[in-house]
């Protein structure tokens, strides 16, 4: 007996020092590759003079191709960070992860982060469903996450920080003005995406939405493609009939991989974008850089941040941008580009710097008390703020028409940052919910205050 | 590390690949939940809450590869569709897990959180029943077992065999992850299901409910070790490995194949299901990416790594791919799957035997395994694994590269 | 011509008022500065003067025509300014002396149909010799005439749209042919009768449109399973790591096109030409190197093949990873591959997707002719068919093993020029290809390359058939469901050698 107990015990030490951190340091290739990142390998001292920040994006699989630089772009604010000297005489240590495109992987991922190498605050995920893999891992350890992409709304959590848009910060607006004198008066709407849940909300969102404006169902065809669709044949081939007769817009939340497709055979079957614009949600300057502009010139993409943007801020934030990608030397070299998930990024960081030099302290209750208060001068050029009620940005829109150079050329913004809805008036079972973490609601999703206020419990 | 291995060995004696498996069930359903649960924190022997979820998660890879090596390891089966199978059990469970949910999603609906979303007004029909927990147990086994047997049934009776057949598995997985992703289908698409609770009323999120759970899923691998040793030992176990080698002639013989490999086939589908329904909980989400015809291609992977034809060696082999994956993407993101390639490479080229043959213990059915291979290739006694066992070469035409190979030790086997 | 200080103007407001002025001027330098304009081609220099650039990138004064050294940046403009130019520019062309450029504009103008246009279009029409454009003109304005008073010119309408065929009018007729919309009851015989004999060509011109789609989809099927019918269909080596050399064909291609944009921009958009040879060698040494380095040592173990090609893959696609970056790369389309043709009404088949047809029916004859017509195919078929006797004959199969895996791999290269012209170059490209390339060969008939032609163009034309019906999901998984069926029929694929061989794979 005594045999087989040592024998357990010596194995599961084994299994616990194989699977731990503590090694010797990784090779050098790999420090240029993160070079922040190097305390990574160190266990969690609570005596230790760095704070830890999580990095949670997939560098391999489907979603690298889009989550690669906005690990760069948050190692980047890191350093500028740190050049500043830090947060409270301490440096910011980046950890970063792999979570490989592994929906699973990325709640593994998320609660070593928290658990064992004990970070102060996550930036990560891209897609919808690495989210909601991961939330219940940060709302259990009372983690902190900021999320920069744009998604379907819906949702509003105690431990997430939302500084992508929502879907009034982007779709409504958008759809506002291709409906306008301006931006062609469209009758007629193809609604047109990736089978997934943020395409198919948002079409949602926008059906209720051209119902409140007066347009029947038979002037709106939704069309839904697989994952990685690369043939767009068929699908164009229908638009084209279905727009005949009225003035037609494709509103496309088609996914990153299949937007080349989409647009080579928009383009080589005659569909001009001053007859038919197609406007994105999904398509920004990175994914720009991997498709041929001539084709799209004229098309329309809605963003909270175009690179294009002519401000002071955002000179500083594209100079410093390739000025890190040149240090680092980081593959694209001076064809890269900054786009909105970035600014989100970036903003999402300075805030979180700016609550915790606040708050004093990195303790996650008192930082996200101080978070929900914060504003920040945006690359965008406008003072922007985290609310502090629904714990989203307040975003200006921005309406852009492609260019030959890959840019997109402004045709129309905001005045001034639109305050987030995380529950859309559009959707009759979301409509009467309400997202208030302060008091008297406290609540993420609610359709009436948790806690009574003074004047309901004097009226009682 | 040799000496100690060898006294250990013949301590177990011909045990071997039921005493490692003993070992790790023993750990995982007992070791690890007293460290976590028991031991303070303070302690050096303190496992921690998230090294549990790996450890259990790990633990149901395993399993899966260990029904993986039923069919490939002894029947010559390569299935490209276990991980539709693993999935299957998985969304099976997860059902359960969503119906249980109750009220308390987003929308406080009766319905889960998709469905309203997508403006569903009731519960489509196959989704009658997974309120009850016993019914999703039943359902996890079931949905992949009926699924593998009436493709297998077609198959196996076609006789689409090898190359052909892992193709064919491999289009299946496809089409069913296809079919997952869309929204209409009404298995919550890209998004899968999510946001668990709690099961059979413990809440998930306690660390208790996770050290049990993990501790489940040591005695699930230890039960589907007892199973598939129990079938590859009995005369259909016999039958099958003989099936393997030479299929035409145990036809010959008067045996009906097609209806020994639909039993072990069958069989590793529901056990694959089995796993799956305990690895979601676990992980707390079930999405149709596991469905991807490379996770299929993983698991023959966990099981080659191992050993194949030994059992044990596919658990090994799974415990230590996926404890890689988990340790590399922490510790070198950009470059663990430069590692994990070459592990791939290497030890299919190397280590035909996997770990198991690295350490010493090649098992006796892998040397027939030699037989079930193309002939060309000259088999080279010296590197069998254990020489009492070697079988004479069965096959003699040299081929130039494989006897260049063989220096190597590569085909050796 | 003072309109042309608009353009110096960076408002889109005033860019806007400058076209519309210059379209009314009735100058006739107007329509080469609006045609630069929407063509991106139009300059403003500091001093304000317009330029335009010439087809050979010199830039020449917009008034004078002189050559000016200057530079200036370009004249932006927006959808808003590129519908009003389409118009005006139509207008001005409706009277050019070539006709080509008239069928231009009154497509144009029949696409926009504004009212105030139906009387410059008749007056066209009186003037009109051409046949091709009178009966553009016809049916343009007949769309106009549904709407008349007289009943004379609504069934005049109705007969010039049955004469055009003109389906995209078709639910228009459709209100005539009811009786209190349509008091004449000729009018609405005549209408119900164009509205039949529309939909007989509605019918054939949506089959024809789902055979020449699924032509295209068929030719990039096979073009990716072609290298994957040698290596696995003729070696049995499950490559997984196929997909990956066509994207790094893809990414040759990509390379060579940086190099013609550096050091050759004269010929830049020959790239494409070079490219084929570049993807096909580059693919091929590294065809060759892991055949060298890690396939040699596994013939004869197919399922082992694919493990280690596996791990291949994972390899490749972080090395392209590591060198290129996560995201994808930009391959343009040549100029002469960019745009379409017009088959029938609303059928148009782009010309890339043209070249990738052509290009597939090339590549087959390259495999066929290598295959069939030189020594190297003589000795891959004597090793494939019988390789103790192959190497009794004196040959050295270790060589050809080398050279058929090589080509195997670079015939994969070539699918990735192709598949480089229709979507995204990025590491995951092969990801995508791997598993309907490996379904082509196997329906097929592994060792049958005449099968994966059969295959592909036979799944890409069920794919087509079925996709309006089911929708791209469904129809795709249907398409899998009816392989597997297939399979089961016929377990050695479509053009399978019948008899004892079947046991062996």
């Amino acid at each position: 007996m005594r045999k087989w107990l040592g024998v357990a015990v010596a194995c599961a030490q084994l299994i616990n020092v194989a699977c731990s951190k503590e090694e010797p340091p990784k090779p050098a290739e790999e420090t240029k590759a993160a070079p922040s990142s190097s305390a990574a390998m160190k266990p969690a001292a609570p005596t230790s003079n760095t704070i830890k920040v999580g990095i949670l994006h997939s560098l391999s699989g489907t979603m690298a191709i889009s989550e690669t630089s906005l690990r760069d772009v948050a190692l980047m604010t890191i350093d500028e960070i740190n050049a500043k000297g830090g947060l409270l005489g301490k440096k910011l240590e980046a950890v970063v992860v792999d979570p490989a495109s592994n929906w699973p992987l990325f709640a593994e991922k998320a609660r070593e982060l928290l658990q064992k190498d004990g970070v102060a605050v996550v930036f990560g995920c891209w897609t919808s469903v690495s989210r909601k893999s991961v939330l219940p891992v940060f709302e259990e350890l009372n983690g902190l996450l900021f999320y920069p992409v744009q998604y379907e709304g819906e949702e509003s959590s105690y431990n997430v920080f939302y500084t992508g848009a929502a879907p009034n910060q982007q779709a409504i607006p958008a759809v506002e003005y291709l409906m306008s004198e301006k931006g062609g008066g469209a009758k007629r709407f193809v609604l047109l995406g990736t089978d997934y849940v943020y395409p198919r909300t948002t079409n949602k969102i926008l059906r209720y939405f051209l119902h409140s404006k007066n347009v029947s169902d038979d002037d709106i065809k939704e069309e839904y493609t697989p994952f990685g669709h690369s043939d767009y044949q068929t699908i164009v081939a229908e638009i084209k009939k279905f727009a005949q007769g009225k003035r037609t817009t494709v509103i496309s939340t088609i996914n990153g991989d299949s937007n080349v497709p989409f647009y080579k055979e928009l383009a080589n079957q005659g569909l001009k974008a001053q007859d038919i614009p197609v406007v994105a949600f999904s398509v920004g300057e990175e994914e720009l850089r991997g498709i041929d502009t001539k084709p799209l010139l004229g098309h329309l993409a809605a963003w909270n941040y175009f690179m294009s943007i002519d401000t002071p801020q955002n000179k500083a934030f594209i100079a410093e941008w390739k000025d890190y990608v040149k240090a680092q030397n980081l593959p694209g070299g001076d064809k890269r580009v900054t786009n909105d998930p970035m600014e989100a990024t970036y903003i999402g960081m300075h805030m979180w710097a700016q609550a915790v030099e606040q708050a004093g302290t990195t303790d996650v209750d008192a930082v996200r008390q101080a978070a929900g208060y914060q504003t920040f001068m945006s690359p965008s050029g406008f003072n922007i703020s985290l609310d502090a009620k629904n714990h989203h940005l307040h975003k200006p829109v921005f309406i852009g028409e492609v260019q030959a150079n890959g840019q997109f050329q402004i045709v129309w913004k905001t005045e001034g940052p639109i305050r987030a809805q995380a529950w859309s008036p559009f959707i009759p079972e979301s409509s009467k919910k309400v997202a208030d973490w302060t008091y008297p609601w406290v609540c993420g999703n609610c359709t009436e205050p948790k806690y009574a206020t003074s004047d309901a419990v004097a009226k009682r | 590390m040799t000496p100690a291995l060898a006294r250990l060995r013949a301590w177990l004696g011909p045990h071997l690949n039921t005493g490692i498996i003993a070992i790790l069930c023993v750990i995982v359903s007992i070791v690890v939940p007293i460290c976590n649960a028991v031991v303070p924190e303070s302690s050096a022997l303190h496992v921690p809450d998230f090294f549990v979820t790996v450890i259990g998660k790990l633990t149901c890879y395993a399993i899966v590869a260990v029904a993986m090596d039923l069919v490939w390891g002894y029947a010559g089966i390569l299935s490209l569709c276990h991980a539709l199978f693993f999935a299957l059990g998985g969304y099976a469970m997860g059902m359960y897990l969503m119906r249980s949910i109750g009220k308390q999603g987003m929308y406080a609906s009766d319905l889960p959180d998709f469905m309203v979303f997508l403006d569903w007004k009731e519960l489509p029909w196959y989704w009658y029943g997974f309120d009850h927990f016993w019914f999703a147990a039943l359902m996890a086994l079931l949905v992949p077992g009926v699924i593998a047997y009436v493709f297998g049934f077609f198959a196996f009776r076609s006789r689409i065999g090898g190359v052909y057949f892992s193709i064919v598995t491999q289009a299946l997985t496809f089409a069913a992850m296809l079919l997952f992703f869309r929204n209409a289908t009404g298995f919550g698409g890209n998004n899968g299901l999510t946001d668990f609770k709690r099961i059979l009323g413990y809440p998930l999120r306690e660390p208790s409910t996770r050290a049990v759970l993990c501790a489940l899923a040591g005695a699930g691998l230890a039960l589907a070790y007892a199973l598939c040793r129990a079938v590859v030992g009995s005369r259909a176990g016999r039958v099958l490995t003989a099936m393997r080698d030479v299929e035409p002639k145990v036809r010959f013989c008067g045996y009906d194949t097609v209806r020994y490999k639909l039993f072990a086939w069958t069989l590793s589908a529901v056990l694959c299901g089995f796993a799956g329904a305990l690895y979601v909980p676990q992980v707390g989400i079930i999405n149709p990416s596991e469905m991807q015809p490379s996770s299929s291609v993983e698991i023959a992977i966990w099981v080659a790594v191992g050993g194949r034809g030994t059992l044990a060696g596919a658990a090994i082999g799974a415990l230590l791919v996926n404890g890689l994956k988990s340790w590399l993407t922490a510790a070198f993101p950009a470059a663990w799957l430069y590692v994990l390639g070459t592990l791939f490479v290497v030890v299919t080229l190397a280590m035909p035997g996997g770990i198991m043959q690295l350490i010493g213990m090649g098992p006796r059915a892998w040397n027939v395994l030699s037989r079930f291979r193309t002939p060309g290739v000259k088999v080279d006694a010296s590197v069998v694994g254990s020489p009492s066992s070697a079988p004479p070469p069965a096959v003699t035409l040299v081929d130039d590269k494989a006897s260049s190979a063989s220096a190597g030790g590569a085909a050796g086997s | 011509m003072a309109a042309l200080g608009g353009f110096a103007q960076l408002s889109g407001d005033d860019v806007a008022h400058a076209v519309r002025a210059l379209g009314e001027s009735g100058d006739p330098r107007a329509i080469r500065v609006l045609k630069a304009l929407r063509d991106a081609e139009l300059y403003v220099d500091d001093a304000s003067h317009v330029l335009i650039r010439d087809k050979n990138g010199a830039m020449v004064d917009a008034l004078s025509g002189a050559p000016v050294p200057a530079s200036g940046h370009a004249a932006t403009i927006n959808n808003e300014i590129r519908r009003v130019l389409d118009t005006l520019i139509a207008r001005l062309e409706l009277k050019s002396p070539d006709p080509d450029e008239r069928l231009e504009a009154v497509g144009e103008l029949a696409r926009r149909s504004n009212e105030e246009d139906a009387p410059a279009m008749r007056d066209a029409l009186e003037h009109e010799k051409v046949r091709s454009v009178r009966r553009a003109l016809v049916s343009a304005l007949a769309e106009g005439d549904l709407a008349s008073e007289d009943p004379k010119r609504r069934l005049g309408a109705v007969e010039a749209i049955e004469e055009a065929g003109a389906l995209g009018l078709a639910p228009k007729l459709a209100a005539l042919t009811t009786a209190p919309a349509e008091p004449d009851p000729a009018v609405r015989a005549a209408a119900s009768r164009t509205i039949s004999s529309l939909h007989r060509k509605q019918i054939f011109v949506d089959g024809a449109a789902d055979v020449l789609y699924g032509m295209s989809t068929g030719s990039i099927l096979l073009l990716s399973a072609l290298g994957l019918a040698i290596t696995f269909g003729l070696m049995r080596v499950i490559n997984m790591a196929h997909g990956e050399l066509v994207m790094i064909g893809a990414y040759a291609t990509y390379a060579t096109q940086v190099f013609f944009h550096e050091h050759l921009p004269v010929h830049e958009s020959l790239y494409l030409v070079a490219a084929v040879p570049v993807a096909l060698v580059a693919s091929m040494l590294v065809g060759a190197l892991l055949e060298v380095a890690v396939i040699r040592f596994l013939y004869g173990r197919p399922l082992e093949t694919l493990l280690a090609t596996y791990g291949l893959s994972l390899l490749l696609i972080q090395i392209v990873r590591s060198i290129f970056g996560a995201q994808n790369v930009l391959v343009e389309n040549p100029p002469w591959l960019s745009g379409g043709t017009e088959l029938f009404e609303d059928v148009v088949i782009p010309y890339n997707r043209m070249a990738v047809v052509v290009f597939t029916a090339v590549v087959v004859a390259f495999v066929a002719f290598v295959l069939r017509g030189t020594p190297l195919g003589l000795r891959v078929r004597a090793v494939t068919q019988n390789r103790p006797m192959a190497a009794c004959m004196g040959i050295s199969t270790a060589r050809v093993d080398t050279w058929t895996f090589a080509l195997g791999c670079g015939v994969g290269g070539l699918g990735g020029v192709a598949l480089s012209q229709l979507g995204n170059v990025g590491p995951e490209l092969g990801q995508g290809v791997i598993v309907d390339s490996f379904l082509v060969v196997v329906l097929g008939g592994v060792g049958k390359i005449a099968g994966s032609v059969v295959a592909a163009f036979g799944l890409g034309i069920l794919n087509k058939v079925l996709e309006p019906i089911a929708g791209a999901v469904l129809g795709k998984i249907v398409v899998l469901l009816a392989v597997i069926l297939v399979i089961q029929k016929r377990p050695q694929g479509l053009f399978a050698p019948r008899g004892r061989s079947v046991e062996a794979v």
